[in-house]
């Protein structure tokens, strides 16, 4: 089984304190990752660093074998531009998109209906849908998703739950922070930043 | 499948170029903030022709300079806060042509905007209507390199809450060198010289500035972004 991420040695130092130490783990295909922690534990630090968007105060090394799609605290929706231009001309460069799969994509989060609205004009949790709808145009393997669940309401979180079910199912890999349990019958491996990997 | 790096800068040029248009106050300020700045002058210095002409290359250049500086905060302020520059340092396209298309669509609604508006200040001043060929050029090239390091400080002080008094104590100096081959451009024509060698070293400029500038741009940015 080849891995999609391996994390050698990571540490982290913020502010005079030892967040974690020697953290080793490593993700393959078809694993669901939650991390735990307390807040200020680092849980976004650490998904930060597997991104490779921080190394400040941190030590040790992270292989990424695939690409990696990451969804962080802040939407990235421009609220001047309608969620269909805003997945159109997404600045992740990432994909380019058919007018049908972004639509689709958009429906598929609710937003049927929405496609033309200026972004400012939609609320917190419509916010967030739109960049969840990134999930369902995306072709990157590896999903790092910081608190994906925020701001969205019940069927949201059960429809998501499903997404990534599927994501892992297919050969794929998902690493997310969450302070709610995933209600999913599908095995769930929890890392602790303290201890690593639980099997 | 991800686009090609030039379809991926043509995306963010529209996707820029689209958001300045949806925001004509953004674009139309600096050239308001030009043309209050011009009519200060007369009022400061009197409204004797000669004496104005003579200033003028000089006055519409710093006043240029001035406005490209406001502008240059704004350029990744935005998409700094709302986490679009994260996505953008995590996507798989170069960051030195990415960050290019960015520069460019700010340009196109600041320094391009400028210069071609640039003879009806021109006129206000009284410069000599041989020289305004010649003011469009420079401040073309020029505002092109004044973009490009304003580019440079935009990147480093994005972390930051207020970020504008600091900015423009990084950059002012860089801009230095473009305000003295610009206007000494405008001035050579004025007085009846040839300008051709003061544009080729503000072209010069320009191309130093489009080899390198991208580069510290990119850099800064994930300093700013780790922050």
């Amino acid at each position: 089984m080849a891995s999609l991420l391996e994390a050698v040695d990571l540490g982290l130092v913020r502010g005079g304190r030892d967040l974690f130490q020697q953290l080793s783990f490593e993700v393959g295909p078809g694993q669901l990752v939650q991390i735990e922690g307390v807040n200020g534990a680092g849980k976004t630090s650490l998904l930060r660093i597997l991104a490779g968007l921080s190394r400040y105060g941190f030590s040790g090394r992270v292989i990424r074998h695939a690409p990696l799609m990451y969804l962080g605290h802040h939407s990235a929706v421009k609220g001047m531009l309608t969620p269909r231009e805003n997945l159109a001309w997404h600045i992740s460069g990432e994909g380019s998109y058919s007018p049908g799969e972004i639509d689709d994509a958009l429906a598929r989060v609710g937003l049927y209906g929405y496609e033309d609205v200026p972004s400012h004009a939609l609320s917190a949790g419509q916010h967030r849908r739109v960049n969840l709808a990134r999930l369902y145009l995306s072709r990157a393997p590896l999903w790092l998703l910081d608190e994906p669940f925020t701001a969205i309401d019940k069927g949201g979180v059960a429809e998501l739950e499903a997404l990534l079910v599927r994501h892992a199912t297919a050969g794929n890999a998902v690493i997310l922070t969450s302070h709610q349990s995933l209600s999913v019958s599908y095995p769930v491996a929890m890392l602790d930043l303290l201890t690593g990997l639980a099997a | 499948m991800a686009p090609g790096a030039l379809a991926f800068c043509s995306r963010i040029l529209r996707r820029q170029l689209v958001l300045a248009l949806r925001r004509p106050v953004d674009i139309g300020n600096p050239l308001l903030f030009f043309a209050m700045v011009v009519a200060l002058f007369p009022l400061g210095l009197g409204p004797a022709p000669a004496a104005l002409a003579g200033f003028a290359p000089g006055i519409l250049w710093i006043i240029a300079l001035l406005a490209n500086l406001l502008t240059a905060d704004n350029l990744f302020r935005g998409d700094f806060e709302d986490g679009s520059l994260e996505q953008l340092l995590l996507s798989p396209q170069p960051l030195y042509l990415s960050v290019l298309a960015y520069t460019l669509a700010q340009w196109l609604v600041t320094g391009l905007l400028l210069a071609l508006v640039s003879p009806l200040f021109a006129v206000m001043l009284g410069l000599s209507a041989s020289a305004i060929p010649v003011l469009m050029f420079s401040l073309l090239l020029g505002s092109a390199v004044l973009s490009l390091v304003g580019g440079i400080g935009a990147a480093l002080t994005v972390g930051l809450k207020r970020g504008g008094m600091l900015i423009a104590l990084l950059i002012l100096p860089f801009y230095m060198p473009v305000l003295i081959f610009g206007s000494a451009a405008v001035q050579a024509v004025a007085g009846g010289m040839d300008a051709s060698a003061h544009l080729a070293i503000l072209g010069a400029m320009l191309c130093f500035a489009i080899a390198l500038a991208p580069l510290a741009i990119g850099a800064a940015l994930r300093i700013s972004i780790d922050a």
